[in-house]
């Protein structure tokens, strides 16, 4: 079936299998290999991407269903060379040790800052029925959850993000 | 993955009308859960008909009070919506307490209410499972079930319904509106769901080519005093063990009205009507939410491995409703 997709920037159009996921749409068909695929099951989040401003898991979305989204992955962010703030963040609190999760990890940070600038409560947000979100470490690690390191770099992921976010509204 | 064949219809109708006609096709919309049974071979659809853009993807405030939630709606969009929030806190809490972000993003309102068990052997295609293979046996039954059912499970399967906003919304007697080959239906929520029997394969009590268009939440005076409390091996992005729901009204220091339901412990959640029952007129302390607690659970019946769930409910349902009283 044929689709388009905007992906990092660029208008595309492909045909594709009913069957491919957009993570296998954007590794195999597009040349954008920043969405790793890691346990392939919405387990991991090392595919995770921007679908239309929205941080998802690509390998549960089947393209065919998302004929002409946005797609911006860990590539996308950076635009003209310039890296994103969460990648200069990332790099300088040295928040990986082999890199597979990376791009996942950035990608999920910058579509859950976008979340939490909404005022979105999260599992442990004490009163989801109070306007206000104060990004604490724990308010991290719980919207973060989605995306898993097995290298165990968490404690500067952590750090990452937060500095990262004190570029927002989150002092 | 098994081939199939993709289908985009232009509205409901047409969803509903070619679903009717392919026995073996399925409803498609976030795909969180059916994607990944396809990807691991336990569902196999010849057809996908795409809805996820057909149902309405708005929550909107119903002339009683209510509110009506779009079969569309995302789980992430529902738990921020700000009336859910301060009117039902406790269906915000459930859809926070299940996935991860990233999931909540795609899956939907009336595709979590139709997510599958999470069953070890449901998953695993090499071993027997009623529930896949109708007639094989139940592998649960005498197998690892520490996760599995203590009410009204059968000898035919024993696995557990694995969705927290469903919990939430059974509590707060919520409908489900149905389009159907048929015309329209209504359905309470705890209605929607179904005990195994000897027909674990249906989860639901849905007929071939019902699609769920919207929930409606009914106006319930208390459920700003509502709360969800989930029991999970990890601090997050994990099934519960156990799970309540529960709106609480106390007036002059007794129990008023009442709304409890579990999750983690049935084929589908188990609304608490006997622990309801034991409360109105009850003082609202521990002693009672005791006592109502073990009311509901003299019909447990756990399997070899799962024994704990019974205290683990008994402390879950008394410490909820003690947290509802504002008590420490």
């Amino acid at each position: 079936m044929d689709i388009s997709l905007k992906a990092d920037g660029r208008e595309r159009r492909i045909a594709v299998d009913p069957r491919t996921t957009l993570l296998d749409a954007l590794r195999e068909r597009l040349g954008i290999y920043a969405a790793k695929k890691g346990c392939d099951h919405g387990q991991c989040g090392a595919c995770t991407i921007l679908l239309d401003g929205k941080r998802v898991n690509s390998c549960l979305a089947l393209a065919v269903a998302h004929d002409g989204a946005e797609i911006i992955t860990a590539e996308g962010l950076a635009a003209d060379g310039e890296l994103h703030a969460m990648q200069r963040s990332f790099i300088e609190h040295d928040a990986f040790q082999c890199g597979y999760c990376t791009p996942g990890q950035i990608v999920s940070a910058v579509g859950m800052l976008s979340e939490a600038e909404a005022g979105w409560p999260s599992h442990v947000t004490r009163d989801v029925s109070a306007g206000e979100t104060r990004l604490t470490d724990d308010e991290i690690r719980e919207r973060m959850s989605g995306n898993l390191c097995r290298c165990g770099a968490y404690a500067n992921i952590v750090s990452a993000i937060r500095e990262a976010a004190e570029g927002g509204r989150f002092r | 993955m098994k081939p199939f064949r993709f289908d985009r219809a232009g509205d409901i109708s047409g969803a509903v009308a070619t679903l009717a006609r392919e026995p073996d096709g399925e409803f498609l919309a976030g795909g969180t859960n059916l994607v990944d049974l396809m990807k691991v071979g336990v569902m196999e659809p010849d057809v996908l008909v795409d809805v996820r853009r057909l149902t309405s993807a708005e929550i909107e405030d119903l002339p009683d009070g209510g509110l009506r939630i779009g079969a569309a709606v995302t789980n992430s969009e529902l738990a921020a919506d700000r009336r859910v929030r301060s009117r039902y806190p406790v269906l915000s809490q459930a859809l926070l307490a299940g996935a991860s972000g990233q999931l909540r993003n795609l899956a939907t309102t009336g595709g979590n209410l139709l997510q599958r068990t999470r069953c070890v052997y449901f998953y695993d295609t090499t071993t027997p499972c009623n529930k896949r293979e109708p007639g094989t046996g139940c592998s649960a039954l005498e197998g690892c079930n520490k996760d599995h059912a203590i009410f009204g499970a059968s000898r035919h399967c024993v696995a557990t319904h694995p969705s927290d906003m469903a919990v939430a919304m059974t509590a707060l007697d919520a409908v489900v509106l149905v389009r159907g080959p048929g015309g329209e239906r209504r359905i309470p929520v705890a209605e929607l769901h179904r005990l195994p029997g000897d027909e674990p394969q249906r989860d639901t009590t849905l007929e071939h080519a019902e699609l769920i268009t919207a929930v409606d939440l009914p106006p319930l005076g208390f459920s700003s005093n509502s709360r969800y409390r989930k029991v999970r091996e990890r601090a997050s992005y994990a099934f519960a063990l156990v799970s309540v729901a529960a709106a609480l009204q106390v007036r002059d220091g007794t129990v008023h009205d009442v709304r409890i339901a579990l999750g983690g412990v049935a084929h589908m959640p188990w609304r608490a009507r006997k622990a309801e029952d034991a409360l109105r007129g009850r003082p609202a302390g521990q002693e009672s939410f005791r006592a109502a607690a073990e009311a509901e659970l003299a019909d447990a019946v756990p399997l070899r491995e799962n024994s704990y769930k019974v205290p683990l409910a008994g402390n879950v349902i008394t410490r909820t409703l003690l947290d509802l009283t504002g008590a420490p």
